[in-house]
């Protein structure tokens, strides 16, 4: 049999389609706590996941295992082609070359400048030349229009631009998947709307996959019913959804560290369950 | 009343543990790269040129104190003459080098608590690390470094100024002539002295700063977990320092004379 082209495990993984991230029997305890309970999932490259569930169910313990900051007990979990329950610390740093996360409040470096903050992995961590990185820096800062702030600390900024900032400080080394910690939480709906179209963003005009860890409802749907596009001018627009589209955004909800619903927006909205009633409403 | 004693002794066990390999990465990260270079000068000034003050004036007037006091003592046999001796060898073989611990403790290593603890609370170490650093790298072996080289450097300028404050008190309040003080400094100093009062910052500088990054980088809780972190710093260093200051005299004193 003729094999005429062969594939790299990048370019597989880089492919829509493709599972970036898989949960496979999941779990882990915290002493007698069991804080997730035979969780399983893919995530699609290019698509979003969306991990619902009220405060202490587990649903920020799974971003902190993808990313190797918290060791599962059990299961196996595949990040980028990578078996990650696997890995040392040393061999993690690898896999989180393309991983980027926005944690809760941001978890902005306090005594860094903005620009610091959002260059840091590029000033830091890599061998990209400073001119180079700076440049980085001011183009992701005036994508999620916080150019003028370079020189701000992060206590000088209100909480919305913290996390656009955190958006920006994850996204300066381009990483082909990107986890939300509660992106949102706690923000008044028009900057929350504002960093939900980030997300929207970057993940239609960037295609990078997102994990998006929530508890505000009007926040989840609002990311999984529109996308972006950019119109003959190049402008960006976010608009509905196609149906097509909609459906790339997955629900998951947690209960107690159990998954309770595997969906889209639509089978969520009318799922019968009392306890996924109880929270939609 | 078992399980109680039974938890004492795990918790205390795994805090062993964790501070045993947070020490053994430490000192692997000063052998190896990458290293923060901007870090390690930026902690040298914070450690080393920062705690210059508070280290003059707890020397000056320590040795000042001493002055006084050992004059009153050395008077009642007719031995006021020889009380830069008597300073000289306390400063460097022991007040020198454990008040200027103690003051790093109070300055630094509740400094460092404080801060590792709050970047512990607001996720700022997870954020590292998702960013691909090592906490231990980039926060630790830093603030080892300066810890365990600043220590002897402002161990030496305690001593120094101590003497300076016994020198001013010997000359104007007890009326010793400035020569007959300074003879009296040096008699008194012999090489294993002056080897003891140079080992011992390099070990109390270490383990200030390494107890002070195992407390901070274990915080838990918020703010009030960052304030807990903060005095179980300073209790737990300032005991170390005494204890360690113990064990390091009775091993120095054992090979050394």
């Amino acid at each position: 049999m003729d094999i005429e082209t062969t594939q790299t495990a990048e370019e597989i993984l880089s492919e829509r389609g493709a599972p970036v991230v898989m949960f496979d029997q999941v779990q882990l305890a915290f002493d007698e706590k069991v804080v997730l309970k035979n969780i399983s999932f893919t995530l699609i490259s290019g698509h979003t996941k969306i991990i619902l569930g009220a405060s202490g169910s587990g649903k920020s313990t799974i971003l902190k295992i993808i990313t190797g900051l918290l060791r599962a007990d059990k299961g196996v979990i595949w990040v980028n082609g990578e078996r990650v329950d696997e890995l040392s610390e040393r061999e993690m740093m690898n896999v989180r070359t393309d991983l980027g996360m926005i944690f809760q409040e941001g978890a902005l470096f306090d005594s860094l400048t903005v620009r610091e903050n959002v260059g840091y992995k590029l000033y830091e961590e890599s061998d990209m030349p400073i001119e180079e990185a700076h440049r980085r820096v001011e183009e992701v800062l005036g994508w999620v229009g916080l150019g003028a702030y370079i020189d701000r600390m992060p206590s000088e900024l209100s909480g919305g631009q913290r996390r656009r900032v955190a958006i920006a400080r994850a996204m300066a080394f381009k990483p082909r998947i990107l986890l939300y910690d509660e992106a949102t939480t706690g923000l008044d709906p028009i900057t929350a709307t504002t960093v939900d179209e980030e997300i929207i963003k970057l993940r239609d005009l960037e295609h990078v996959s997102s994990i998006v860890v929530t508890h505000q409802l009007r926040d989840a749907f609002y990311v999984a019913t529109h996308m972006a596009e950019r119109d003959e001018k190049g402008n960006v627009r976010i608009v509905p959804a196609t149906p097509e589209k909609e459906r790339e955004a997955e629900f998951i909800m947690i209960r107690e560290g159990v998954i309770v619903f595997e969906g889209d927006a639509d089978a969520l909205r009318t799922s019968t369950d009392p306890y996924i009633q109880t929270f939609l409403s | 009343m078992l399980t109680f004693i039974e938890n004492w002794i795990k918790s205390s066990a795994l805090e062993v543990q964790e501070y045993v390999l947070m020490v053994r990465a430490a000192v692997a990260g000063i052998f190896t790269p990458p290293r923060y270079k901007y870090d390690i000068v930026e902690q040298f000034d914070v450690i080393g040129v920062g705690s210059l003050t508070v280290v003059l004036l707890t020397g000056f007037f320590t040795g000042a104190a001493l002055a006084l006091q050992s004059g009153l003592t050395l008077d009642q046999f007719g031995g006021r003459s020889v009380v830069g001796r008597l300073i000289s060898a306390s400063m460097i073989k022991e007040l020198g080098p454990v008040l200027t611990a103690l003051m790093l403790t109070g300055r630094v290593g509740s400094g460092i608590a404080a801060e590792l603890g709050s970047m512990v609370v607001t996720d700022q170490i997870y954020a590292l690390r998702a960013l691909g650093t090592d906490p231990i790298r980039k926060l630790v072996v830093p603030r080892l470094l300066a810890g365990f080289l600043m220590a002897p450097v402002l161990t030496i300028i305690s001593d120094f100024v101590g003497i300076v404050g016994g020198w001013i008190v010997a000359v104007f309040q007890l009326q010793i002539a400035s020569g007959v003080y300074w003879s009296s400094v040096t008699q008194a100093l012999y090489t294993q002295d002056v080897w003891m009062g140079l080992i011992k910052p390099f070990v109390l500088g270490f383990v200030i700063v390494t107890t002070a990054c195992h407390v901070g980088l274990r915080t838990k809780g918020g703010t009030q977990g960052v304030g807990e972190a903060t005095t179980v710093a300073v209790v737990t260093g300032s005991v170390a320092v005494i204890a360690v200051d113990f064990f390091v005299t009775k091993i120095l004193i054992a090979t050394m004379y």
